[in-house]
């Protein structure tokens, strides 16, 4: 391999993770939220391709590749949801979308 | 420091730096083009550590997929293009606590982790092969699955972004 340690590439992936959460805690538009989820998801895919690269088998990949299987149908389902509820509130903020809020 | 480190350093920083632009822009636009170079630099990453096949998945699923889906998105439900000006400052404070905490425990559990390195093992010069070959063989049910699930979702998508088109009952009332 290289001088890159793994911790570099894990602690790069932790970030990555880290970043995304703050954008689903902060952000209150529901695409934003989406976009963030994404990251994590990325970060996640990231790291296990790291341990895969390091441990030397491919195992790992096949893994990220069913992750990028799943992602991309959440993706559509969850934009499909997202547009639904535009036509209906006429809004993505995630605070005014609250008719399940008890 | 050689080429390598440089250009992981590179990479690193791409992603990162476009990862916060995401995040933290005003403008959606600006973050669902950012959000770009974010998979890109992570598809860089993934060909540092020799996963061509995935680097390739991550361009083409990512990139070409998710993110032109993510762009129809912002365009169908925007009325005003910078209306969302409002960033939460409500849960601020419990965020970033929640957040440091996450940041905290993550970067500590990795860096007391004694990881498992095998070393001395060649990388083979492409992954396609050994991929395709577990794809077929050991992981050909989760496969299958995967794609069921991806033609669910589709269906499902469709069925949900749709408008209901009820004529004959608004003809009865």
């Amino acid at each position: 391999m290289s001088g890159i340690p793994l911790n570099y590439f894990v602690f790069l992936s932790a970030i990555l993770f880290t970043i995304g959460v703050v954008g689903v805690l902060t952000r209150r538009n529901a695409i934003i939220v989406f976009m963030c989820i994404e990251l994590m998801l990325n970060s996640v895919n990231l790291s296990l391709v790291a341990f895969s690269a390091f441990h030397g088998n491919t195992r790992g990949q096949i893994l990220v590749f069913f992750v990028m299987a799943v992602a991309a149908a959440e993706a559509a389902v969850g934009l499909a949801i997202i547009i639904a509820l535009f036509r209906n509130k006429q809004t993505v903020n995630i605070d005014e979308i609250n008719i399940m809020k008890w | 420091m050689n080429l390598y480190d440089i250009v992981f350093y590179f990479f690193a920083f791409v992603t990162l730096a476009s990862a916060g632009v995401v995040v933290f822009s005003r403008n959606i636009i600006y973050s669902a083009f950012a959000l770009l170079f974010t998979f890109f630099g992570v598809a860089g990453i993934y060909v540092l550590l020799n996963a061509d096949f995935i680097a390739v998945s991550q361009i083409l699923i990512y990139v070409g997929g998710i993110l032109v889906l993510m762009l129809f998105g912002v365009m169908l439900t925007n009325k005003v293009i910078d209306v969302e000006m409002k960033t939460g400052t409500l849960q601020t404070l419990p965020a970033s606590v929640l957040v440091a905490l996450i940041a905290g425990a993550l970067c500590g559990i990795f860096y007391v982790t004694d990881w498992k390195i095998v070393r001395g093992v060649s990388a083979p010069a492409t992954t396609t092969n050994s991929l395709g070959e577990m794809f077929m063989t050991t992981y050909s049910l989760p496969f299958e699955v995967a794609s069921i699930v991806l033609l669910v979702a589709l269906l499902g998508a469709a069925m949900i972004a749709r408008k209901d088109r009820l004529p004959q009952i608004k003809n009865q009332k």
